[in-house]
């Protein structure tokens, strides 16, 4: 019977594409992300829970491809030349990681009196975090390009690389299982390796262009997903990692010309994936077992949790990370990871675990999981506000000087503002919170001060008393209102320029008297201008339609603000408003140039 | 007499003539100062709010330094933009009919510079004269200009004295523009 045909199929899928809609816009909303929501529809559909769905072990392998599929998404944005730029931090950072958390881990569990082989696995599942979970979170916190960011996955990477070792360090420890170093099977890895770094220099561009070629989507879609498919089944059969195998062809493509194709087609059955693996590992949370002895498998998941981000912190501050960064990064790394299950699985096969034992294991593994987005969002909500205004390793600068000018924010904004500033001789006070941001601009020979520019008593030592004029170029637009406010009232003579995100931020500005910048709205106006040069209009006319836009729209902006809190009042503006700019830019266009007296020629 | 001071400067702070002349008059009851430099920064003219300023004044006096014998170029500019046809002229023009239109020029050289055969070759009302026929073929009473001459080099008692004359000749034009008319008079100093 085929798979469409049995109502079987469409009753799982309505199942769990029903469960993912309801629970996962939810968790969003809450600002914990849709790991968390895939992993209670998971528990709740589970055979734990409500019992809809019964084959768990198959699902998970299943969809484990999705992490497969993103390892390859994520080799496609990295080049080469970046990976080798990485190569200290995942080497040292991941090394360090993972030897440290596999020796504390052994000395804790020998110390409570458990056999040496059940520890040295605790140790190697321990050390490991979940790569769906962290390159999950951090793209949708938009942080995969950033310092933490980078110092994460360059440990994920590193244990991807350990799964190997360690995998035939385990057979090692079986006394029955003749295992042990096999020179033929370490041959065969490295060969393969071989062969796909051959393949994608050699001869997967031209059978890209081919396919391409021929103009077909679904082919092209068809031997993407082939690509990946093939180099995991061919890593699975030389006993790597698949997920290792499809990084490694990802970056294999990153510079090549259909880097956004296949970015493209993978990403959709990537996210499916993810997202049914996590709700499969919903599902395997054995909650019968968790209530059995609740005790024991929170004290588990507890101590796994606590002992990682206890070893990640100070490892991210010794790679150079700031605490505010640190924390975060070792809250993010601090869960243990889906290789655990493998893992665990394996040793109880080899018989170094005992079935109960594992599924204990298994289920402290699942409840770290799920506590990682409650972890950062803990961290977010009630200990980076602390660490921000305490910052104790660096209290705020003394200010030594103070100008008529002071600008908060010293990013791509109010950077262009005070080089502006620098190249007429105009002395400003920059105020900037990010320790990172002002080590770079110090380099370049700028000088700012570290400070919270949000604290009012870091802008009276800036001389907010006595200063004339206030840059908020700060890019958080809650802090921005919250400064504008506060120095309004504070310094009423103050005048302020202050960047607003988008046009209801601009309105709140507005209402407190404040001249205020939409920040993407000059570089909007430039691209329009642009367009309609390229369309064809005169450079003069593209930029006086511009500049009459700009004109009405400002003054658009200023009218809505009497009817802010009317609804209807607000959209008939809008209406007119739209009418008018037409009006406004048809005469623009019929506008004479010269005056068109025919005896004046 | 509702007045509408149209001020073109590019760099005002800088002028200390235009500065004091403009000081002395903005006091005067019914003056409006526009500064076209400082509300058009762009070089784009928004005519229909120009238009519309220029139709609640009964007086207009365009005051600015003299640039290579002519205007600053975002007076051109206003002029071009400002003075359409069916409004200012042509058929149906006639916004402005009527109405007086006065320049207030401060000039580098001096009085006896600008003559025949001196340094500036003509005389000042001849170099006006593109200015004079505008106002002519827009209905305008094109007024004698209120000139300041040597204003790199005029003393500051001198500067003083010029700006109570510059309030003084608008307070008179207020009482009797038609005194100063130069399209029914020869000359005006």
């Amino acid at each position: 019977m085929s798979l469409l045909n049995s109502p079987d199929f469409f009753q799982q899928a309505t199942i769990y594409l029903g469960a993912t809609v309801l629970m996962v816009p939810l968790t969003k909303k809450f600002g914990l992300g849709s790991v968390l929501g895939y992993l209670i529809a998971g528990m709740a559909i589970g055979p734990w829970g409500l019992g809809l769905i019964g084959q768990v072990e198959e699902v998970l392998h299943f969809s484990e491809f999705g992490v497969v599929l993103m390892m390859f998404l994520i080799g496609l944005e990295l080049e080469p030349r970046r990976l080798w730029q990485l190569r200290g931090t995942i080497f040292g950072l991941g090394g360090l990681q993972v030897g440290l958390t596999m020796a504390a881990v052994w000395a804790l569990a020998r110390w409570a009196g458990w056999p040496n082989e059940v520890a040295v696995v605790a140790g190697m599942g321990v050390a490991m975090s979940s790569t769906a979970i962290v390159m999950q979170t951090l793209n949708e916190r938009q942080l995969s390009n950033s310092a933490p960011g980078h110092a994460a996955f360059a440990i994920l990477l590193l244990q991807d690389l350990a799964v190997i070792p360690l995998l035939m360090g385990l057979a090692l420890l079986a006394p029955m299982a003749g295992g042990g170093f096999d020179p033929l099977a370490a041959a065969r890895a490295i060969g393969a390796i071989v062969a796909i770094g051959l393949f994608g220099k050699f001869l997967l561009r031209p059978l890209l262009r081919m396919i391409a070629g021929t103009g077909l989507r679904e082919l092209f879609i068809a031997f993407s997903l082939l690509l990946v498919v093939g180099v995991a089944q061919l890593m699975l059969s030389v006993g790597l990692s698949m997920a290792l195998g499809a990084f490694l062809a990802g970056v294999l493509l990153a510079d090549s010309e259909y880097r956004h194709e296949l970015e493209l087609d993978i990403e959709p059955f990537k996210g499916l994936l993810l997202g049914l693996f996590f709700i499969a590992v919903g599902m395997s949370v054995n909650l019968a077992l968790v209530l059995r002895d609740p005790l024991t498998v929170l004290a588990l998941a507890a101590l796994a949790l606590l002992l990682k981000t206890v070893l990640l912190f100070p490892l991210g501050r010794l790679f150079k990370l700031s605490t505010p960064h640190a924390l975060p990064f070792a809250l993010l790394l601090s869960q243990v990871g889906e290789f655990a299950f493998v893992l665990f699985a394996e040793a109880n096969r080899l018989g170094l675990l005992d079935a109960t034992r594992a599924a204990q294991f298994k289920a402290a593994v699942v409840l770290s999981m799920v506590a990682t987005p409650l972890l950062l969002m803990l961290y977010e909500h009630r200990l980076m506000p602390l660490l921000v205004r305490q910052a104790p390793e660096r209290p705020a600068d003394v200010i030594d000087e103070q100008h008529p000018v002071i600008i908060a924010g010293f990013g791509r904004f109010g950077q262009v503002v005070m080089r502006l500033f620098h190249g007429i001789g105009q002395p400003a006070t920059i105020v900037e919170h990010d320790p990172n941001q002002i080590d770079m601009v110090r380099r370049f020979g700028w000088k700012a001060y570290y400070g919270d520019a949000s604290r009012i008593d870091i802008l009276e030592a800036a001389g907010a008393a006595r200063a004339c004029l206030l840059v908020l170029a700060l890019d958080d637009p809650d802090t921005v209102l919250k400064i504008a406010r506060e120095v309004r009232q504070r310094y009423p003579e103050l005048a302020i320029v202050a960047r607003a995100h988008g046009r209801s931020d601009a309105a709140d500005l507005l209402e407190l008297g404040v001249e205020v910048v939409r920040e993407t709205f000059g570089s909007a106006l430039i691209a329009a201008e642009l367009a309609l040069k390229r369309l064809g209009h005169e450079p003069y006319t593209a930029r006086r339609l511009v500049w009459r836009f700009r004109q009405h729209d400002e003054a658009l902006l200023a009218e809505s603000l009497k009817h802010r809190h009317d609804r209807d009042r607000l959209i008939s503006l809008m209406y007119r408003g739209r009418r008018d700019l037409e009006n406004l830019l048809g005469a623009e266009l019929k506008r004479p140039d010269e005056p068109s007296e025919p005896d004046w020629h | 007499m509702k007045t509408l001071i149209v001020y073109v400067h590019p760099s005002h702070r800088d002028s200390r003539v235009n500065q004091a002349l403009l000081d002395a008059v903005r006091p005067l009851p019914g003056v409006t100062v526009h500064s076209l430099y400082h509300r058009y920064p762009d070089g784009f003219i928004d005519t229909a709010h120009e238009q519309a300023l220029l139709a609640e004044h009964q007086l207009i006096v365009l005051q600015h330094p003299l640039y290579w014998f002519s205007c600053p170029a975002l007076l051109k500019e206003w002029l071009d933009s400002v003075l359409t046809r069916g409004w200012a002229y042509g058929h149906g023009g006639n916004a402005l009919s009527g109405k007086y239109l006065l320049q207030a020029i401060s000039a580098g050289g001096t009085d006896d510079s600008y003559r025949a055969g001196g340094h500036n070759g003509f005389a000042l009302t001849e170099l006006l004269r593109p200015f004079e026929m505008t106002a002519h073929l827009c209905g305008l009473h094109y007024l004698a200009p209120f000139v300041t001459h040597g204003s790199r080099v005029i003393e500051p008692q001198a500067l003083a004295e010029q700006a109570l004359a510059y309030h003084d000749h608008l307070k008179a034009l207020f009482a009797d523009p038609t005194a100063q008319r130069l399209d029914s008079r020869e000359s005006a100093r």
